[in-house]
């Protein structure tokens, strides 16, 4: 860089900025993109790695395909956790994240609920119970209706129930179908479940594992905030949290 | 099958759906927004600005406040829902019907508007003298309003027609995404996006900018025939 471009001026001030405010600011600050399905035990897990390190950490809640594109295009993320294995590694592909920073920080576990208190919702609901409605997530954009899907395929109940299939774009959305009782049943995540004992955990062996991979992107390599952060959910004090809210971790998970 | 224009079927499939809740839209719109805009116009009611606001509410209110609320009231629980349960015809949402509601709702102010702003420029002049002349208030409105207030209908037409087309929280939030009955345009983009098909996303995109700007277009280049008329005249 020898030649600088008049646009970069105001770049350089901002970076000179940054460098001159940096060693007033001892914490580090940290933009984290969250899958929707992860966030409410990620607000209990910041909330206990921000009292452990002293760091203020942002979050982002949203979908997963929605962040990629966002990172692809410059969004000032540090740590991104994506609901699935692929997004990750996509951006470790692109050089728009760190290659050894992936790692699985849960996996996912998918019930099918009802919001209606009366119905019990057990593995012969779908094929007993008549119903109008049923939620799943896009099966393209979000690893829980990927999963429903295989899960609806292999009790063999794709054709029985495909006209039925109400699509929601995350598994927010989805949830706030079943929820509202606009459809009697759908597949939603367990960690958005108030109360697992109303709907039907599905076994992890009628799906593939919805394996939830984050990693830390390019632009937070010298931020060491982000590294404190991603080895906090690593640790044993992070899974319990983690556990608590339906998923497994990488531990207690059969390895795929 | 294979891609006309760069677009699937799925694409097509949304872009005819879309057409179809447009033009459905647009027609209800005018049945229901003209006496609203003439009521409007017209009256010396002390309601005027409570209709008026109400009237204007859509412009201002995000369409995820609209949809969530929307998808409440159309529920099994909600008002609306209820209603329609009682009917014998369900619940609205995830279906062509419910949609048509819900952009009917969210386009009022964009038909009723220009309708009023025409029917309000005319005054009361060309009224009186055909009342004078004996024309019943049927006869008036059909004679002397609609012809003088053609301008205003066009651009409510237009108006109507592209908004309904361009939506997509309403839509996002109570459709369910099912093809050919709720997937439109704006959602299938979204979902071209999201799961990482920029190539149809782009396509699909190119396609919307380009109808609209031609439908922005004919609506200026309308406008701007008029203007020229009436300076002639």
């Amino acid at each position: 860089m020898c030649r600088f471009s008049p646009l970069s001026l105001p770049l350089i001030c901002m970076s000179f900025f940054c460098f001159v405010l940096s060693p007033i600011v001892s914490a580090g600050n940290l933009k984290v993109a969250v899958a929707a399905n992860f966030i409410a035990p990620m607000h209990k897990l910041i909330a206990d790695f921000e009292q452990q390190s002293n760091h203020q950490v942002t979050l982002v809640s949203g979908s997963s395909g929605r962040f990629f594109a966002q990172i692809y295009h410059g969004a000032p993320f540090d740590v991104f956790l994506s609901a699935d294995a692929e997004k990750p590694k996509k951006l470790v592909d692109l050089g728009l994240a760190i290659p050894n920073s992936v790692f699985t920080y849960a996996y996912g576990r998918l019930v099918l609920w009802s919001a209606d208190r009366k119905q019990e919702v057990n593995a012969k609901t779908l094929s007993e119970k008549s119903f109008n409605h049923l939620a799943i997530a896009n099966a393209k954009l979000a690893p829980y209706g990927k999963a429903a899907k295989e899960v609806l395929l292999q009790l063999g109940l794709v054709k029985q129930t495909r006209t039925k299939w109400v699509v929601g774009e995350n598994i927010s959305q989805t949830y706030q179908f079943v929820a509202s009782q606009n459809a009697e049943y759908g597949f939603i995540a367990a960690s958005q479940v108030p109360n697992l004992k109303q709907g039907w955990l599905v076994p992890e062996n009628l799906h593939q594992a919805i394996q939830q991979d984050a990693v830390i992107l390019t632009r937070a390599k010298e931020n060491s905030a982000a590294f404190e952060l991603v080895e906090y959910l690593q640790s044993p004090s992070a899974a319990v949290i983690i556990q608590d809210y339906g998923y497994q971790v990488a531990s207690t998970s059969p390895v795929h | 099958m294979e891609p006309i224009l760069g677009l699937t079927a799925e694409d097509w499939q949304a872009i005819s759906l879309t057409i179809r809740l447009a033009s459905l839209v647009t027609v209800i719109l005018l049945i229901i927004a003209t006496p609203v805009a003439w009521w409007l116009t017209t009256t010396q009611s002390k309601l005027k600005p409570i209709i008026g606001a109400i009237v204007a509410l859509p412009l201002v209110l995000p369409p995820t406040v609209i949809g969530f609320y929307l998808l409440i009231a159309m529920g099994p629980n909600g008002p609306v829902g209820e209603f329609t349960q009682s009917l014998g015809i369900g619940t609205l949402p995830f279906t062509f019907t419910g949609l048509v509601i819900a952009s009917v709702i969210y386009s009022f102010p964009f038909v009723v508007q220009p309708i009023q702003n025409s029917l309000e420029a005319l005054g009361k002049r060309p009224l009186e003298v055909a009342a004078t002349l004996g024309a019943s208030r049927f006869d008036t409105f059909f004679t002397v309003v609609l012809p003088l207030a053609k301008p205003g209908f066009i651009t409510a037409t237009i108006l109507g027609f592209a908004h309904t087309v361009g939506e997509f929280g309403v839509i996002l939030m109570i459709g369910g995404n099912i093809p050919g009955e709720t997937q439109v345009i704006s959602v299938l983009i979204y979902e071209h996006v999201e799961s990482l098909q920029y190539a149809q996303a782009h396509s699909l995109s190119a396609g919307m900018i380009i109808f609209s700007f031609i439908v922005l277009l004919i609506l200026y280049g309308f406008n701007q025939k008029q203007k020229t008329i009436r300076v002639i005249n």
